[in-house]
């Protein structure tokens, strides 16, 4: 623990410039843990993953591991995944099926699938005790709250704070968008993981989902390689290459047009970037896949939902969502210079396969652990990590269009130009307010 | 690393080539014997027919010495940065495809860590060579052997191969192991063999990767 954690932290962060300890000091990552991660909304997974009783999914909010469990009531719960008896893990697999009920592989306490004690072996050993059936402390402990927005499910360790509705804010627009971009209204989970370790502070993570300089230089490399082979597939061919390689092209935008895209920030961190890629094209797949959402939705309200321009949209401070390209990252801290990311992909439910089809070229080329972008974005923050940790220099610059933000009334701070590091200014102000426990 | 058009060059010319180099060696072999050389070898392919459980035909031995040294070939290429070659040891319309699990059946359609076509490889090749690739700056190099290899079906036109590897991955000071199967359909082209589709199935596909993988395993 910090010894003057207010005073302390207050030192640490100033408008424009963040101090490198922020990034890599052990007792920060610690307080992080606590009055950030193990009190927020932390995600968990969404509802489709665990379809039938018994159904989990493990996963950790903060240090704490959980698991996510279908009842025989078919209600979701978030439960600490120990056993009450001596804390040995009960649900011991990323994912799987618990059967009929849990039972600990240590002295086989059970319990139901919503986390109460079923049996324990020679229940009369505890006859006198204080441990017995009617204790609480018999029964799996579940998280203090749980709730759930469009499909995707929440978890807080904390009783008191914001509801999720309130925690998500403005952020909410990004599950709104990807199902709304449903003609069904909702989404399915596709039930495989891309599991990627970053060597890097999450923060690292964060500010460049809206970090729109770096695209153009870190992924310059990739970037021309694919307009090269969409232009091989123009003279070849005569017709329009698949949109997927535009996907990658699409990062060599000039300095200007990036400088063009603009960046939305909340309270809370939370943000948006606004769309560049141009996923309205006009072909076969997407004129049938636009008539489906016609005939769910109405002409007008089909055109509000598809002409939404996102590209992606932050949950701070742990969670993008990638709305018309239906996937999310999560992240999940591990140390102050390691954090594992979970990337997830989504059917829209009700659209023809091959606007899905389109979509996985964008979460296998771009996330997936053989991907041709992230490699350098993991290297960007890899390298950057080593030089925080180092007393070379004390402080992390956001000077770039400090003072010329459009600061709004309800708190939002709305960037000038694209490239303005407004967008970490304002992940810090929420970090800051965080740790100070204003949140 | 290797220019573009003499890798090239190479890679046309030789598997007909090193099918030859590997009759001869056959040949030989079975003429130190004291019994007749192509006697000898149909023993040998009789023996080991009979431990397998499909019926293997004459020329067997032939066809599973020649996809070894294809394999083997492969994994040069890898090694010494052939990104070209590696690229034209496939048919027009080949496939590298790495799934996340086993149960996946088809290359296009669900999340891959490769799925690549020609075209694709071309878009990995050019951006591994281009100068400002910049997660390729650091020292790196890697190593593999390939071995277990089982002809699973044989027809006029194709091989069906399995085979296991282990991939060394130096990066920075850090050695990464990546193994698994892989699952080659071979066809006939030339003399020699072009790959149709290769089916990597990473054993460790599943737990977190400590940073991601840069070229093809």
């Amino acid at each position: 623990m910090l010894h003057e954690p207010i005073p302390h932290l207050k030192k640490l962060v100033e408008p424009d410039r963040v101090h490198r300890l922020a990034y890599t000091d052990p007792e920060i990552f610690e307080l992080e843990i606590k009055n950030i991660f193990e009190k927020i909304w932390v995600y968990c997974g969404h509802e489709t993953q665990v379809p039938k009783p018994g159904d989990y999914q493990t996963f950790t909010i903060g240090r704490q591991p959980m698991v996510m469990i279908r009842g025989k009531d078919m209600k979701v719960r978030v439960l600490y995944n120990r056993c009450p008896h001596r804390g040995v893990e009960l649900c011991g697999n990323l994912k799987g099926n618990a059967g009929e009920a849990l039972t600990c592989s240590y002295h086989s306490w059970r319990f139901h699938l919503d986390g109460k004690i079923e049996s324990i072996p020679l229940m009369k050993g505890y006859d006198g005790t204080r441990m017995n059936a009617d204790n609480p402390d018999c029964s799996m402990r579940a998280a203090a709250r749980v709730d759930s927005y469009r499909g995707f499910v929440f978890a807080s360790l904390a009783a008191d704070g914001p509801s999720l509705p309130d925690f998500l804010g403005e952020a909410k627009i990004g599950f709104d968008d990807m199902c709304d971009r449903a003609p069904a209204g909702e989404v399915e989970v596709v039930p495989y993981c891309h599991r990627v370790i970053q060597h890097s502070n999450w923060k690292f993570f964060m500010e460049n989902q809206l970090d729109a300089l770096h695209p153009s230089v870190t992924h310059q490399s990739t970037g021309v390689a694919a307009a090269w082979v969409e232009r091989e597939i123009k003279q070849k061919t005569g017709e329009a290459p698949p949109l997927y390689y535009h996907y990658l092209s699409a990062f060599t935008m000039s300095f200007d047009k990036w400088d063009s895209v603009q960046t939305l920030n909340y309270p809370r961190g939370h943000g948006i970037l606004k769309g560049y890629m141009g996923l309205r094209p006009s072909d076969p797949d997407t004129n049938a896949y636009v008539a489906e959402m016609v005939k769910a939705y109405g002409e007008e309200k089909a055109e509000k939902f598809l002409a939404r321009d996102i590209h992606h949209v932050l949950v701070y401070p742990y969670l993008s969502v990638q709305s018309p390209l239906q996937q999310i990252r999560v992240l999940r801290p591990i140390a102050p210079n390691k954090t594992l990311s979970e990337i997830w992909h989504f059917r829209l439910k009700g659209a023809p396969e091959a606007i899905y089809r389109r979509s996985l070229w964008y979460y296998n080329l771009v996330n997936s652990p053989a991907t041709m972008i992230n490699a350098d974005d993991l290297e960007n923050w890899t390298k950057g990590q080593w030089g925080l940790e180092s007393s070379g220099m004390d402080w992390v610059s956001f000077h770039r269009d400090y003072g010329r933000d459009q600061e709004n009334a309800d708190g939002s701070i709305y960037s000038k130009n694209g490239t303005s590091e407004a967008v970490m200014r304002s992940q810090f102000k929420a970090w800051t307010e965080y740790l100070a426990g204003d949140k | 690393m290797a220019s573009k058009k003499p890798a090239k060059k190479s890679a046309a010319k030789k598997p007909a080539a090193k099918k030859a180099v590997v009759k001869k060696v056959v040949a030989k072999k079975a003429a130190t014997r004291p019994v007749a050389k192509k006697a000898a070898v149909k023993k040998v392919a009789a023996k080991k027919a009979a431990a397998k459980k499909p019926a293997a035909k004459a020329g067997a031995v032939d066809t599973r010495r020649a996809v070894e040294q294809f394999l083997y070939r492969q994994s040069e290429i890898l090694d010494t940065r052939q990104w070209q070659s590696f690229i034209d040891l496939f048919t027009a319309d080949g496939v590298y495809w790495a799934p996340i699990t086993a149960e996946q059946g088809e290359w296009e359609g669900s999340p891959s860590i490769f799925a690549e076509d020609k075209l694709m490889m071309e878009v990995r090749m050019r951006r591994v060579l281009h100068p400002q690739a910049w997660s390729q700056a650091p020292m790196w190099a890697t190593n593999h052997i390939v071995g277990n290899v089982v002809i699973e079906k044989e027809t006029a036109t194709e091989v069906q191969v399995r085979s296991r590897f282990h991939m060394m991955e130096l990066r920075r000071d850090t050695v990464r192991h990546f193994g698994g199967t892989y699952r080659h359909t071979l066809v006939k082209q030339g003399g020699g063999y072009r790959i149709k589709l290769q089916r990597v199935d990473l054993f460790n596909s599943q737990a977190p990767y400590d940073y991601v993988l840069q070229i093809w395993v």
